[in-house]
């Protein structure tokens, strides 16, 4: 709609103002540059074996050499392993969103508490809890005064992936806690009121209630959970497993990292990457229709 | 109350003291770690230190590279974030009030961006900061950086622009502001609350980025806190009190930031999600 502009009618009544494009330019210069240009170029690498300053096209070889890799496989199967944390942390959050909503004593604490692991640098927390798991660590010690024998945490390939989500865990609830808790502060109290007149406990209450009310928040928050598990757990693994004992700790970032920057095998990466980015493309289709969803609920 | 109401309210009080003691621990762990000698770690592992010492600390201080590193990530941090937010603030304007050619497809693809992991850019923009020499140069870094900071930011600040009120953007073009005036003088301190909270997020994002600032800064005194820290761990894997207090350090601004500003926190890390 154009504004009524009374100190230069003729000049911009009419014509689109040239600013906007000119606001927008840097930001879409910088997206091409920083998204756009690699995304292109790293399904282009994929087929492609490159050198120092050499590029040979080589078709499928790099794919067919991750598909038989069996660190590849190792890999994605321990990222699919770390998928069992997202209804993990889906549960764990709700439940504690739910009871701090009762406004119980201390509530505003709680809060501070346990969102307070999200917003520390995951290097450091890596570190600290590599200390902590340690075969000789605090973990063990504690679990030896309770008459339990203890074990090699991350030494040991079958305790080093549910150790490694532990953490992951540890570090994500307080984010679903405080989005839930936001969520549920705006569910009308007479809905509340309703069910409880109609004599509803607390389970039916929160199962025909809560849970309905926060669907669009706790779909969006499992996907973004997937996506952190499937791109984001390069810190923990570096700092805590280096990928190890082994491979048994490799993920995908880490089987990118090691073939691009270690063994400059950067074709192969680039496969594995293009592959991660179909996934997200898939993430991203279910993204957009929660978002329309979430839109249209506004309305 | 009734037993059983008081009952209850004793589980769920104990249920949230776990949760307390199980989120603070580590923090207590890197705490009281740090104070301790290498010796007194070994057969006090629990405990605060008996004979407490910040011989760790004047280790990092002064006998590790970690000052450096810590200057290394501040000016990372500081010129990423400004960039980022003034880059970002123009283009959400723009698609905001400017409503140009396709600002719908440009705001539709940021949304989808915000999914995309760094991870997947890695490999082509190393190979590209190579091929113009801005491989192990702080505007090679800051200029990756800035860039995946740019889809979160303008999502945020275009929703928060579009909060605004017509009339304050229709007074000022009557008094004949120029676009740019307006965004500086008017639009920006109406939104100072969503800019801190932006700043704030982004800051501690850049802050604690390990995976591309191990691999873009690769020189010993070009090294962020988060890398050299990671790499620190390497060769002094027995030593853990110093570890412990090299990590305190690494992690104690982004600490400070959330004691002091948790509403800032907490509004930004909600602001990305849906109603």
């Amino acid at each position: 709609m154009p504004v009524k502009q009374p100190i230069s009618p003729g000049r911009r009544r009419f014509r689109q103002p040239l600013w906007p494009y000119l606001f927008a330019l840097p930001m879409v210069l910088w997206l091409l540059a920083v998204f756009g240009y690699p995304m292109v170029k790293v399904v282009q690498y994929s087929f492609q074996v490159v050198g120092g300053k050499t590029v040979r096209w080589v078709g499928l070889a790099n794919y067919r050499f991750i598909l038989r890799d069996p660190i590849f496989w190792k890999s994605l199967s321990n990222n699919a392993f770390l998928l069992l944390a997202v209804p993990i942390l889906l549960a764990l959050s709700l439940l504690f969103a739910i009871l701090l909503f009762e406004r119980i004593r201390g509530w505003r604490f709680y809060r501070a508490v346990v969102f307070l692991p999200y917003v520390l640098a995951p290097t450091a927390v890596g570190l600290a809890f590599g200390y902590m798991y340690q075969y000789n660590g605090v973990l063990n010690t504690l679990l030896r005064h309770l008459g339990v024998a203890g074990a090699d945490w991350l030494g040991k390939a079958s305790l080093v992936m549910p150790s490694v989500m532990s953490v992951i865990i540890w570090q994500q609830l307080g984010f679903g806690v405080v989005l839930f808790l936001a969520r549920l502060m705006s569910v009308p109290a007479e809905l509340y009121e309703a069910a409880r007149i109609d004599g509803a406990n607390w389970w039916q209450e929160h199962r025909h209630i809560t849970i309905p009310q926060l669907r669009l928040a706790i779909e969006f928050f499992a996907v973004v959970e997937v996506i952190t598990m499937l791109s984001w757990v390069f810190n923990y693994v570096y700092v805590m497993t280096a990928g190890g004992p082994g491979f048994a700790s490799h993920v995908l970032e880490y089987y990118i990292y090691k073939n691009a920057f270690a063994f400059r095998a950067m074709g192969v990466a680039s496969a594995v990457a293009v592959m991660l980015l179909a996934v997200t493309m898939v993430l991203v289709v279910f993204y957009f229709r929660l978002r329309n969803a979430s839109q249209a609920a506004e309305e | 109350m009734s037993l059983k109401a008081r009952g209850r309210a004793l589980f769920i009080q104990l249920l949230m003291g776990l949760m307390s003691i199980l989120s603070l621990y580590p923090l207590y762990f890197i705490l009281v770690t740090s104070l301790k000698s290498q010796r007194e770690y070994v057969y006090n592992l629990w405990a605060p230190p008996v004979h407490p010492t910040l011989a760790n600390f004047v280790e990092v201080f002064l006998g590790s590279k970690m000052p450096k590193w810590f200057v290394n990530s501040l000016i990372i941090t500081v010129v990423t974030v400004g960039v980022s937010t003034i880059v970002a603030a123009m283009g959400a304007y723009a698609i905001a009030r400017g409503r140009f050619w396709g600002h719908r497809a440009v705001f539709n693809t940021m949304v989808g961006l915000l999914v995309v992991p760094p991870v997947i850019l890695v490999v082509p923009m190393f190979i590209l900061m190579v091929r113009v020499g801005l491989i192990n140069t702080f505007s090679g870094v800051i200029f990756f950086y800035a860039g995946l900071l740019i889809p979160f930011s303008v999502y945020l600040l275009v929703n928060f622009f579009r909060t605004l009120p017509e009339e304050v953007f229709d007074a000022a073009l009557i008094d004949g502001c120029s676009p740019l005036v307006m965004l500086w003088r008017i639009v920006m301190p109406l939104a100072a609350p969503a800019l801190i909270t932006l700043i704030v997020v982004n800051a501690v994002w850049v802050w604690n980025e390990l995976f591309i600032a191990l691999v873009f800064l690769q020189k010993e005194e070009l090294r962020t806190l988060m890398a050299g820290l990671a790499l620190f761990q390497g060769r002094y894997s027995t030593n853990q009190p110093l570890i412990m207090a090299g990590s305190l350090v690494g992690l104690l601004p982004a600490l400070l930031l959330y004691l002091f500003g948790q509403r800032y926190f907490i509004r930004g890390l909600t602001a990305g999600s849906f109603r």
